[in-house]
């Protein structure tokens, strides 16, 4: 349960995808939750180069990720460490993404993974994460009857 | 905030140990068994398992209650809420982000197609 997948299908080639995923002028047109501007996007992409990108939520709050790429197969695989300044999560977490050819252009797989620093980590390793699935998911249903 | 982190490092530093998920696995089952019911299926002596409900306690993943010489732990979910919230925020983040990346993909694409026309 700390660690996160998500996939997409893109009608663009992966080159096309890898750009938008390392350029700053890529990373300021879809970087953060909600439509707040990115106010600053800097990536160095080489193996230990680091990325640093701060951007404003529409609450009014700014926020601020960095890390170090970890891994760079362009165009199909980056992977790369993550942490958010300011203590908003302690730690550090790894981001990885791969991305397929397809018929239709890309499969974007995203793995968000070693969420919650040391206690995650420690749990990876000693491989829980399949018992506590199973206890999240009963209290994801209890959570979705709670009323809201 | 420092608050918040420190109750979310207690939730999941109480999960990590397989012993204590065995507990909050059964309690899903059986709510509301006796501590010695609870100890039964484990190798480990009774004062052990104990320690172990001391943390799930002040994780304030369980409640226990006396009535005369029995104690019955209850299981308390809500840690777990604020657990999976927390993860949410990230799967929200990450998902509104992907979607405009798809949508700025696929526009550079078609922009890069037209030029090389």
């Amino acid at each position: 349960m700390t660690s996160l997948t998500l996939v997409r299908r893109i009608a663009a080639r992966p080159s096309t995808v890898f750009d938008a995923l390392t350029t700053p002028e890529g990373i300021a047109c879809w970087w953060g939750p909600d439509d707040g501007p990115v106010l600053l996007a800097e990536t160095d992409v080489r193996v230990g180069g680091r990325f640093r990108v701060r951007f404003r939520t529409l609450d009014g709050l700014e926020h601020e990720s960095s890390g170090a790429y970890l891994e760079i197969v362009r165009p199909t695989r980056l992977a790369m460490s993550w942490r958010w300044e300011n203590g908003e999560d302690p730690g550090e977490s790894l981001v990885e993404i791969d991305l397929r050819i397809i018929a239709e252009g890309t499969e974007l797989t995203f793995t968000h993974s070693r969420l919650h620093d040391e206690d995650t980590r420690r749990s990876h390793e000693e491989g829980w994460n399949g018992a506590l699935d199973k206890l999240a998911r009963h209290f994801i249903q209890v959570a979705d009857r709670r009323p809201s | 905030m420092v608050n918040y982190d420190l109750r979310l490092n207690r939730t999941f530093a109480a999960l990590v140990d397989p012993t204590r998920r065995a507990i909050l696995a059964r309690l899903e089952r059986e709510d509301g068994k006796s501590v010695s019911e609870l100890a039964k299926p484990f190798a480990i002596k009774l004062p052990a398992v104990m320690k172990h409900l001391d943390v799930l306690d002040d994780a304030g993943l369980i409640t226990r209650s006396k009535v005369g010489r029995t104690v019955t732990v209850h299981l308390s979910p809500q840690p777990m809420f604020a657990a999976l919230d927390w993860l949410r925020r990230y799967e929200r983040f990450w998902s509104a982000s992907l979607d405009r990346l798809t949508a700025y993909a696929e526009r550079k694409e078609a922009e890069t197609k037209k030029a090389g026309r």
